[in-house]
C-alpha cells in the first residue's frame, strides 16, 4: 500500500499541481508539500506529492552505484 | 540512469560482500513494510542471498494487520442503502467475520475503489443524499492522506463524508515485536516511504534501547541489495545504529507538514493488529474536534460477532514468528483464490508473495 513513485512537477496552481510521471500526467494535490517548485522531481502517493526527491542525493547514490562496477570483477 | 550492465555489476558486488560476510550463523532479517516483500521477492533476491541470511516479512502490509471487526463494520455500513463506501482497491477481497466487500458489492452495495481519498469528497459532493465513508487504513504514509481529506472536507463544508479509521504506526509495532523477542530479528530494513514521512528520528530506540541494527531502504533491487550489506556490515561488527541507505526521498526530518496535518486530525490510540491483539499507542484516532467525521461516532450500525478462522496463522506470520511455509494452511486450504487470512488476499500479503513466488528459493 505504500506504493510511491517519482513524477516532475510542470504545472502549480496554489495545491494542486500537474505531473509527469514517466511521460503520463496527472493532477495531484500538494496539500502535504506546499513548497514544492515547479520542474522539481517529487514522490507521489494515491494522489499527494508527500515527498521532495533530493537530486543531489539521487546523484550520490548513482555515482556510488557506477563505481562498484571497479570491483565487480576482482 | 544506469545501464543494464551497471546494474548487474553492483548487485554483483552487494552479492558478494554479502556472502562473505554472512558466515556460518544463521542471520534474520526483517523486512517491514509490504512493498517491500513484493519488490524482494519480484527481484528474486531471496535466491541471491546465501541459505544463512533470511529475510523475513513484518507487520508492515495494512490489510494485513486489519482486524475482522473493522470489515466486519465496513460490510454492515455497505449494507445500508444510503452509504457509499470508498476504498483502496485491495481492500475489497479480504474476508470479514462471514462476507467481504467483493461480495458485497456483487450483491449490489455502492462500494467505490479509488485512487485517492479526495476522491471520496468528489463522489460526496455528487451525492448529496448519501453518505459517503472511506475506509482509512494504512500506515504514516498513507494516514497524513486522510487527515488531509478531512481538513478539505472541513474546509469545504462537505458533511455527508465520513472516515472509518484504521491506521496503524509502524515504531510502536517495531517496539512490541523486539520487546516480545520470541523469535528475535537481527536487523530491520525499514519502510522508505513511511520514514519519508515520520524522518528517522522514531527509529532511534532501534540501536539504542534494543541494539538493533536498522537501515532505512529504498525499493530498487539496488537498494534492497545496498541495505542488506549495509545491515551485515553492523550484525558483523556488533555496531548496531540507524542507516539511511534512502536519503533521495528520506530526509532525517521527514516531511513535517504531513507530520502536522496528521496531528491536526488524529491523535496516537491504542489499536488493534489481526492475529496480534490490541498494541499500545499503535493506531490513530480522530480527535475529537473533528468527531463530525467519524463514521462509528456518527452513524448507527449493527456489526455481526466477529469470528476469527480456528487454525490461521496472520498473526504469527505477521510478526516473523512462523515463516509462511510453517503454517498448517499454506497453500492447502489456504490460497490466493480462495484465501483463511489477510496475508494471503493482499497482493503484499507475506502469503500471497511466498505462494506466488515459491519461497523464493528456486532449487536449480
Amino acid at each position: 500500500m505504500c506504493l510511491a513513485v517519482p513524477g516532475k512537477i510542470i504545472d502549480k496552481q496554489d495545491m494542486l499541481a500537474t505531473v509527469d510521471i514517466s511521460g503520463v500526467q496527472r493532477k495531484v494535490s500538494l496539500m502535504l508539500l506546499p513548497e514544492a517548485k515547479l520542474g522539481e522531481f517529487v514522490l507521489i502517493h494515491a494522489g499527494f506529492a508527500v515527498q521532495t526527491i533530493d537530486e543531489e542525493e539521487v546523484k550520490k547514490t548513482m555515482e556510488l552505484f557506477k563505481e562498484l562496477e571497479q570491483y565487480a570483477d576482482k | 540512469m544506469l545501464t543494464n550492465e551497471e546494474v548487474k555489476k553492483a548487485a554483483d558486488f552487494f552479492v558478494r560482500e554479502i556472502v562473505s560476510l554472512a558466515g556460518q550463523k544463521p542471520i534474520r532479517i526483517m523486512e517491514v513494510c509490504g512493498t517491500h516483500t513484493v519488490a524482494i521477492f519480484k527481484a528474486g533476491i531471496r535466491q541471491l542471498l546465501p541459505t544463512t541470511v533470511e529475510l523475513v516479512s513484518g507487520p508492515g502490509c495494512p490489510v494485513c494487520v486489519t482486524p475482522n471487526d473493522f470489515l466486519d463494520a465496513a460490510i454492515a455500513y455497505s449494507k445500508q442503502p444510503e452509504i457509499i463506501i470508498t476504498t483502496f482497491g485491495d481492500m475489497l477481497k479480504v474476508p470479514g467475520s462471514s462476507s467481504s466487500l467483493a461480495q458485497e458489492k456483487a450483491a449490489g452495495a455502492d462500494i467505490r475503489i479509488v485512487y485517492s481519498p479526495l476522491e471520496s469528497l468528489e463522489i460526496a459532493t455528487k451525492n448529496p443524499h448519501k453518505k459517503v465513508i472511506f475506509l482509512a487504513v494504512g500506515f504514516e504514509t498513507t494516514a497524513p492522506l486522510a487527515a488531509a481529506t478531512v481538513l478539505m472536507a472541513e474546509k469545504e463544508q462537505i458533511s455527508n463524508f465520513y472516515v472509518l479509521s484504521a491506521h496503524k504506526l509502524v515504531p510502536p509495532a517495531l517496539r512490541v515485536l523486539l520487546a516480545a523477542g520470541n523469535r528475535p530479528v537481527d536487523g530491520f530494513l525499514l519502510p522508505g516511504h513511511v520514514s519519508a514521512i515520520i524522518g528517522m528520528k522514531p527509529y532511534d530506540f532501534l540501536a539504542k534501547e534494543f541494539a538493533t541494527p536498522a537501515v532505512v531502504a529504498g525499493f530498487e533491487p539496488l537498494d534492497i541489495l545496498q541495505s542488506i550489506y549495509l545491515l551485515l556490515k553492523q550484525i558483523q561488527r556488533k555496531e548496531p545504529k540507524l542507516d539511511n541507505q534512502y536519503g533521495r526521498v528520506v530526509p532525517v526530518v521527514g516531511n513535517p507538514i504531513a507530520c502536522q496535518r496528521l496531528n491536526e486530525v488524529y491523535q496516537v490510540a491504542d489499536a488493534q493488529w489481526r492475529g496480534i491483539g490490541i498494541l499500545k499507542d499503535s493506531g490513530l484516532a480522530l480527535r475529537e474536534k473533528y468527531r463530525a467525521f467519524d463514521a462509528l461516532k456518527n452513524l448507527p450500525v449493527t456489526v455481526e460477532p466477529t469470528k476469527e478462522h480456528k487454525g490461521c496463522q496472520c498473526g504469527q506470520v505477521l510478526t516473523g514468528a512462523l515463516l509462511p511455509t510453517e503454517c498448517p494452511l499454506f497453500g492447502e486450504i489456504c490460497k490466493p483464490e480462495h484465501p483463511v487470512g489477510s496475508c494471503m488476499v493482499s497482493v503484499e500479503g507475506t502469503c500471497a508473495a511466498w505462494y506466488k513466488y515459491g519461497a523464493g528459493r528456486w532449487q536449480g
